[in-house]
């Protein structure tokens, strides 16, 4: 058992924790860290039947074939990232899971060729959320996100924002209709982007809001 | 009233709506939905500036961005813009403008001096006068700028916030004139994404300077407010007013610059001043309008000389009277409606002087209907009036209309309304390259090719000049549009209205003045950098005959307005004096921006502590907490050093030197570059990339590596780890870790794709911290469940195990010389062990020692850092290091290594360096030299790459790269430097200062 309560986010000096709230009715867009999430790399070859099936049977998910699309399922999303890469990722999980889950991965790739990296210490999570949500990325990610382009939830890509390299992944629309993304960045950046973010959704009068 | 010249109706000003502004230190008033123009013009005020060369007295001539004359310096400093063009400036209360080219005033003005001196000052003086002796250029640059006035740039930073975004759309339409509206509203209903921007604050273009238009049978405004009103409706459609499309570029890429708070009195503190719209389009439909050419005659740019379109804006738009009494000077049927418009107004129209012979056009026939006095066949041949206008001087004109005959009418009045002919505003459509044909007819260049997949042209822009062309072309063009994107043809008819344009028209480019060109009168081409035609002629006698040459020269269109108004009138007198057909001269080059742009815009956000990312380590709020100072390396942000208190750089440096060396070390390490790799063909990888062999490392040993470029250069090195059978960690310099990851992965993926390899990032899975010291074993023995012993961790060997019950890799490794541990652990627990280790570590002196002391230590040992001993020049033989480069296999760089120059013998090698007084510390950087000569140049040998003041060898070390220096041992070197001192040293046995035979790593 590993102490939890030792870890600390990338974003632990700002002390978000204290600021955050709960999100208010009508805001145009909340934005939150989601700490700490598990995540683990695959590279592989997608032409081999085996690898997809060994993917299948440790996570329970087809491996996405779609350039950009993600697969999701309980508490676990796969996320294309490229033609022979993939990252899985889970939230809110202890401090164990990462490695039980590039473990499971290892177990089940056996003697393939595939390389499987924990990677989640290295990534930061901000979540940002509302019917602005897109006018905010756009001010630094030159990728278009409205729905016919992007394709909406269940979707992701690699891009920049402002000046640091970015993973987003559309999250919702859920109920309200408005759009939701995780924006996943190298921790050292974390505190840039969460700085830059804030500063452009200013005019919207974005919130900071518990995850 | 705000304005004796206010009209007492009309207009789409808001006349509850009084707003106080203040120009030239006095106090005025003007309504809501005056622009800045509108608001002088409304008091009366003509005379807003002095020009740039001559600094005649100049007033508003137009309505819009074609405005060469009234630019303004606005606001106070440091919120203060110059040139902005007062028919462009919103009025907003508490607006303070002042006129720019004057001192001390617009009314006398010491400048005008220049006017007397005219004959000394024509085109090309400056560059014939100040060319030589081209040194001097920085002193007459100083004065000429300074005479030259146009506006004061803030003294101090800009207070405002600036925005930047990107954008995407289908079809992007530009201006929302009737064209305009007429496209967006096709291709939105067809449900493209569609963004239609216009400048003005108001939708309509030229529809709301013209009350009388009508469009399906209904007020053209109505139609224009149901418009509105359905696009602001649909969804996928964006309008952007007060935003200028400034810039086309290739694959339909435009810049916006859209105007957020300037036309608040009280700007919401969250909003940026300014946005820079970054806007990719699938198709883009230019329905910019045309703009109103003047006529060139004699003395054509006094106050109270302006385009009658601009006449008719005022009364229209603004319910300003421009004049009391005025002439109408026109060469087609559009100067007509200002004729009309004015009579309606109220001012007395004195005459319409008209060069056509027989004036015809559906305007001119209602005019002659009202029985306005009408000269035909006739010109404007003279102005009287310096500050405003008081009268013209009319004669008939020749049958070629190149000379004046008769006697001339005097005519009083105070404005001269006038009009040339128009020319579409193509600017944005040539900056994409598209190409113009010439239009005989309506004597303007029209669009005729587009170079660019998708761009259309719509309305007045595209030379179809009447409402109901406008309307269809426009329609069309947005369907069209629509559908190249996928959208099918919405089915709506287009709407309908009068189709009359311009003509007939009289094309002269030059109008005769009372005396030849450029005798007293002068005839202006360019207002605004003050070119006549006479400026013209001149340079054409002084052999330019190409129109780019020409404009060089003389400067016409190269001021900020860019010739929007004289461009074309300079190419009809260049090609009526070369006797060439106008479109055999030519167009000048089109170039953004379409009107200036604010440099905030480009900075947006990117400035103060969001100018870059810092990249922070996990213990990085520690390092503050405990009073480090920060250098730099790359983005990352390392400690540097931790002074306590009383401590210079100096003294700590020297204390954590001491103290790692006597005891124990901690350094923050996380930095450093790791890639981790796997494979079957992981080590045929690695034997590959590195100069040294790797097939026989075993699992869980560590070697140390040099990685060089094609050109045999070393590129990096760092420390690689077999952590399993087919699994390695490799470490880089923490500058290169992004570099190196993408020369390996270009090799596996262009040149090796065979290899069986794949390689992740993972420098920030991991919070790295080195112990070093004597005591590192017995602290770190204390924190993990690891097997330290000698035997089961020897030197250069890695095992997993927990530190502080955290699961860590542990490599015992050293960059000091001393017994070393670098522990990775997950990165959010970084924080966790590092304390942990702090609090246990107390009773062995734990120091935490920066990257200063850390280069100190390794310099003591001799050890290499890549990009300080090593510029990109520098093999591993320079560097002494042949004991690394493998004879027996291949690697990236070998192939080079084996050039002849390569084995020169005066190669610059490292070695290290001594100083005869050991209290000297070298400068880095130092030039060395083997004898000293009176003064520079000598030739120079190399020079110092590292040096610092060494605690442990008790004197001053340094290393440096001196040609043929490793032949060089024992001798003595000289280092002479700036400040006169030359500093003796010698070429060290040895360039490893401190525990030569490495016993303490043991």
């Amino acid at each position: 058992m590993i102490e939890s309560y030792l870890r600390q986010s990338a974003l632990d000096h700002l002390g978000l924790a204290a600021r955050a709230g709960d999100a208010p009715a009508g805001a145009a867009v909340i934005m939150a860290e989601k700490t700490l999430p598990a995540a683990v790399n695959l590279r592989g070859n997608k032409e081999n039947p085996a690898f997809a099936a060994a993917v299948l049977e440790a996570l329970g998910l087809q491996l996405p074939l779609e350039p950009n699309s993600v697969a999701a399922g309980d508490g676990l999303a796969l996320l294309w990232l490229g033609p022979d890469e993939w990252l899985a990722l889970a939230h809110n999980a202890p401090p164990e899971a990462e490695a039980q889950l590039a473990a499971k991965l290892r177990a089940a790739l056996g003697d393939l060729h595939a390389a499987v990296t924990e990677v989640g210490e290295s990534l930061a999570c901000i979540h940002l959320a509302g019917p602005r949500a897109r006018d905010v990325i756009a001010k630094g990610c030159p990728l278009d996100l409205h729905p016919r382009a992007f394709g909406g939830v269940g979707h992701c890509a690699q891009s920049h924002l402002a000046k640091t390299g970015v993973l987003l992944h559309q999250v919702g629309p859920e109920n309200n209709g408005a759009p939701a993304f995780d924006l996943y960045t190298r921790r050292s950046f974390s505190d840039y982007l969460w700085r830059w973010l804030e500063d452009a959704g200013r005019e919207y009068g974005l919130v900071v809001v518990a995850p | 009233m705000t304005g004796r010249m206010r009209l007492p109706q009309g207009g789409l000003v808001k006349r509850d709506e009084t707003l106080s502004f203040t120009f030239n230190g006095k106090s005025y008033k003007g309504l809501a939905g005056d622009s800045l123009a509108a608001a002088l013009l409304a008091n009366g005020v003509h005379l807003v500036g002095r020009s740039f060369k001559y600094h005649r007295p100049r007033g508003i001539v137009s309505a819009g961005a074609e405005e060469p004359n009234a630019l303004l310096q606005v606001g106070d400093d440091p919120r203060t813009e110059p040139n902005l063009k007062a028919t462009q400036v919103e009025l907003v209360a508490g607006l303070k403008a002042a006129a720019q080219n004057a001192w001390p005033s617009v009314d006398f003005d010491v400048g005008a001096v220049n006017s007397l001196a005219a004959r000394f000052l024509p085109s090309g003086f400056y560059y014939k006068t100040f060319m030589w002796p081209a040194s001097a250029w920085k002193t007459y640059e100083h004065f000429i700028r300074r005479a030259a006035g146009l506006g004061r740039s803030p003294s101090r930073r800009d207070p405002d916030r600036y925005d930047k975004t990107f954008a995407h759309c289908d079809v992007l339409v530009v201006g929302a004139g009737p064209a305009g509206l007429a496209a967006a509203l096709a291709a939105g209903r067809a449900g493209a994404r569609v963004v239609l921007v216009e400048q003005d604050h108001l939708l309509g273009g030229a529809l709301l300077s013209q009350p009388g238009a009508a469009i399906d049978g209904k007020p053209a405004l109505d139609w224009v407010a149901a418009a509105e009103a359905e696009l602001a409706a649909l969804p996928e459609v964006r309008v952007l007013k007060r935003t200028v499309c400034h810039a086309a570029f290739d694959h339909n890429f435009f810049g916006l610059v859209e105007s957020v708070t300037d036309h608040l009195p009280q700007p919401p503190e969250q909003l940026p001043r300014k946005r820079l719209w970054k806007l990719r389009a699938k198709q883009a439909v230019f329905c910019c309008g045309a703009i109103e050419r003047p006529m060139v005659f004699a003395d054509n740019d006094r106050p109270g000389v302006m385009t009658a379109s601009a006449v008719r804006s005022y009364i229209n738009r603004y319910a300003v009277r421009p004049g009391r009494r005025a002439v109408v000077f026109t060469n087609n049927d559009s100067g007509y409606g200002a004729a009309l418009d004015m009579e309606a107004a109220g001012i007395e129209v004195a005459a319409v002087v008209d060069t056509r012979p027989v004036p015809a056009g559906p305007l001119s026939e209602r005019a002659e209907a009202l029985g306005l006095r009408i000269l035909s066949d006739s010109a404007v041949i003279a102005v009287e009036g310096k500050k405003r206008v008081r009268r013209v001087r009319v004669a008939e004109l020749d049958a070629e209309g190149k000379n004046w005959v008769g006697a001339p009418q005097v005519i009083d009045c105070d404005l001269v309304a006038n009009s040339g002919g128009w020319n579409p505003t193509v600017h944005l459509f040539c900056q994409a390259n598209g190409r113009l044909r010439w239009d005989d007819v309506h004597g303007c260049f029209v669009p005729d090719k587009a170079m660019q997949w998708g761009q259309h042209v719509a309305g007045a822009a595209n030379g179809a000049f009447g409402l109901g062309a406008c309307l269809r072309e426009g329609a069309a063009a947005g369907a069209g549009a629509a559908a190249d994107c996928g959208f099918a043809e919405a089915s709506s008819a287009a709407p309908q209205a009068e189709n009359h344009d311009f003509l007939p028209g009289r094309w002269l480019w030059l109008i005769p003045g009372e005396q030849p060109l450029g005798r007293k009168a002068k005839h202006f081409v360019d207002q605004q950098n003050d070119v006549t035609a006479a400026d013209l002629r001149l340079a054409l006698r002084e052999g330019y005959s190409s129109i780019e040459h020409v404009k060089r020269y003389t400067t016409t269109g190269m001021a900020t307005d860019q010739g929007k108004m004289g461009n074309v009138n300079a190419i009809g007198i260049v090609a009526e004096a070369l006797d060439r057909h106008l479109p055999d001269v030519g167009v000048t080059t089109f170039r953004p921006p379409y009107t200036p742009v604010t440099f905030g815009i480009f900075a947006g956000r990117d400035v103060d502590d969001l100018l870059d990312p810092v990249r922070r380590t996990p213990m990085h709020a520690w390092h503050e907490r405990n009073g480090a100072l920060f250098e730099d390396v790359g983005q990352w942000r390392r400690a540097w050093y931790y002074p306590r208190e009383g401590e210079d750089m100096h003294a700590a440096v020297n204390r954590e030197v001491k103290a790692t060396r006597d005891s124990l070390g901690i350094l923050d390490a996380t930095t450093l570059g790791k890639i981790d790799i796997q494979g079957p063909d992981a080590a045929t990888f690695l034997d590959r990339v590195y100069t040294n062999g790797w097939l026989k490392l075993g699992v869980g040993r560590c070697r140390y590596g040099l990685m060089l470029k094609e050109d045999g250069m070393v590129m990096d090195d760092g420390v690689t780890t077999r952590l399993g059978e087919q699994h390695y960690l490799m470490t880089t310099t923490s500058g290169n870790a992004a570099a190196v990851l993408a020369h390996l992965e270009d090799y596996l993926q262009t040149e090796w794709p065979d290899l069986r390899v794949y390689l992740t990032s993972v420098t920030e899975q991991f919070a790295t911290m080195t112990l070093s010291g004597p005591n590192a074993r017995s602290l770190l023995a204390e924190m993990t469940d690891a097997d330290l012993s000698p035997g089961a961790l020897p030197h250069m060997a890695f095992t997993p195990g927990k530190v502080a019950g955290v699961p860590a890799r542990i490599f015992r490794i050293s960059f000091t010389g001393e017994l070393s541990y670098e522990i990775n652990v997950p990165a959010s627990f970084g924080m966790a062990v590092w304390q942990a280790l702090m609090t246990a570590g107390e009773r062995y002196g734990i120091t935490p020692y920066g990257t200063e002391a850390m280069h100190v230590l390794r310099a003591e040992k001799g050890f290499i850092i890549v990009g300080q001993e090593t510029d990109g020049s520098v093999t591993p033989l320079d560097l002494d290091m042949s004991w690394i480069v493998s004879k027996t296999k291949d690697f990236i760089g070998k192939r080079s290594l084996t050039r002849a120059d390569m084995a020169k013998p005066d190669r610059k090698q490292l070695v290290g360096l001594l100083t005869s007084d050991p209290q000297v510390v070298l400068p880095e950087g130092a030039q060395l030299v083997e004898k000293v000569l009176p003064q520079p140049p000598m030739p120079m040998l190399g020079h110092v790459t590292s040096s610092y003041w060494s605690p442990n060898c008790g004197r001053s070390i340094a290393l440096a790269l001196v040609k043929g220096g490793l032949a060089r041992k024992g001798e003595t070197l000289y280092a002479p430097l700036a400040d006169g001192r030359v500093i003796p040293c010698v070429v060290a046995e040895s360039p490893v200062f401190f525990d030569p035979e490495g016993e303490r790593l043991k």
